[in-house]
């Protein structure tokens, strides 16, 4: 009960943040709607819908982190979370009412642009379903990296680190836009190390009908949320002894 | 029983000692205001008796209950309002008060009563529906206090509950201040003396992390040799300063 209190806060904050609803639903809505439009004109088989749809889907998620860090260090500059901290609220009451309350919100975020996609042409085939599911693993690491960075960073910082350093890392290093094998060399190497470009292609996958093909991209996906979560897990309980 | 007795209370911060050895004592149902200048340990004394920050030695007990062993009990027993103004902006007054019965624990039906009640006894009516961010001050404070009442605490800590308020809108907060005087143990921190003055049963006066003297305001002006309040306040500091 404590915690649903507490994540229920948790997801007005973010909703009722305009904002959040601009970044998060319309900008890969509009990204959508431009790369169609210049396919029709220009076709391009990398933005083709079905190709481009588990992209924008996985770049939208990018900006998850920026709503669940600004949400926390916006609490923890104010006084409102030390309040929270003289209440029964335990610490792991803390952190997943942090985490939870976003993560329907993301599976939202992308069955809406999957929702726009069929709009522009994408089929629907029960794929659709197990492609929003298969987000889940991408929107826990998404949310769990603004745990890490809301309980490091100021709510300035957030805002230059998870608004533009990450959703430019997710953009460049995904796939999304270009063929890493064009770029090819350490580029192509260093993005295969990162999970963004194994999210994309873990969405294509599952789009196609193709489960096969998920792996290993889930491990990719699966090992950074994991480890990620853990590292965001510690840096909110250490940042909570220190207030 | 003793609401809260302290024993030798002390935090350290590297080569600053922000509480020195406090001994203070509180009577059940009694309003106490901390006084001291800015650095005398106020806030620290407060965070270390609402489990935020662990003393270096030296413990404090709440109803009996140790802020070293028995946190749990502790934070079940109490509640903040904070310094600044803590409240969720972009949740309505009616939602903040709600959360706060939620933290505590009330199912969803109590938790609403709960909240109709504070609503009407800080006259929060007109403001119900509306976000808490959009609000002035004087109603922030208001709705601070009531979010701190909603839990049903033994023992209340006020941080600077008027700090940066009208005339009037302090006028308003004295009043709903005072009516809780006897129900629930009230520890007030303030730099303003006539507020000390006028609210509290008894007062602390502490300077560079040490309490300096306890008792009403008139044994305070009476050990001062004054029988101006503000007066009994600085000579108090400054003689200690000597």
């Amino acid at each position: 009960m404590k915690v649903l209190a507490f994540s229920k806060r948790n997801d007005l904050e973010v909703l009722r943040d305009p904002l959040n609803l601009i970044f998060g639903v319309g900008f890969p809505i509009v990204l959508l709607l431009l790369l169609t439009a210049i396919q029709r004109n220009i076709p391009v088989p990398m933005f083709a819908i079905d190709h481009l749809a588990p992209g924008i889907a996985v770049f939208g998620l990018s900006f998850m982190t920026l709503f669940s860090a600004t949400l926390i260090a916006k609490d923890r500059g104010s006084a409102f979370l030390q309040r929270l901290y003289t209440t029964p609220l335990t610490a792991a009451d803390f952190i997943l009412g942090y985490l939870l309350p976003v993560l329907p919100i993301a599976v939202a975020q992308s069955a809406i642009c999957c929702g726009a996609a069929v709009l522009l042409g994408l089929k629907v085939t029960v794929h659709l379903v197990s492609a929003v599911l298969f987000t889940i693993p991408t929107a826990l690491l998404f949310v769990s990296l603004g745990l890490l960075c809301g309980s490091i960073f100021t709510d300035k910082q957030v805002g230059g680190i998870c608004g533009a350093l990450l959703t430019n890392l997710t953009a460049w290093l995904s796939g999304i836009w270009f063929d890493l094998g064009m770029v090819g060399g350490a580029f192509q190497k260093i993005a295969n190390l990162l999970p963004f470009v194994h999210a994309v292609e873990l969405e294509r996958a599952v789009l196609r009908g193709d489960y096969a093909g998920v792996f290993p991209h889930i491990w990719w996906v699966t090992g950074y949320a994991a480890a990620v979560t853990a590292i965001a897990v510690f840096a909110f309980l250490r940042q909570m002894k220190r207030q | 029983m003793d609401a809260i007795k302290t024993v030798d209370l002390t935090k350290k911060y590297k080569d600053l000692t922000a509480v020195d050895g406090l001994n203070l004592t509180v009577r059940q149902g009694e309003l106490l205001s901390l006084l001291g200048v800015n650095g005398a340990g106020k806030t620290t004394t407060i965070k270390m008796l609402t489990g935020l920050t662990r003393p270096t030695s030296g413990d404090a007990f709440l109803n009996g209950k140790s802020i070293l062993t028995d946190t749990a009990a502790v934070k079940a027993m109490i509640a903040v309002s904070p310094q600044e103004t803590a409240v969720a902006p972009n949740l309505t007054v009616r939602e903040n008060l709600e959360l706060m019965a939620g933290v505590h624990g009330f199912q969803k039906p109590e938790a609403r009563d709960k909240a109709t009640d504070l609503t009407g006894r800080f006259g929060l009516g007109t403001v119900a529906n509306k976000r808490a961010g959009k609000l002035s001050g004087g109603w922030q404070r208001r709705l601070s206090i009531a979010m701190a009442l909603i839990g049903g605490p033994q023992i209340l800590f006020l941080d600077e509950p008027t700090l940066g308020l009208d005339v009037l809108a302090r006028s308003e907060l004295w009043e709903m201040i005072r009516a809780l005087r006897g129900s629930m143990t009230v520890i007030l921190t303030t730099h303003y003396m006539e507020e000390a003055e006028a609210l509290s049963g008894r007062v602390a006066i502490m300077r560079s992390g040490r309490l300096l003297t306890a008792g009403t305001p008139q044994e305070i002006k009476r050990q001062a040799g004054t029988d101006k309040f503000d007066e009994a306040f600085v000579r108090i500091v400054k003689e200690a300063a000597q």
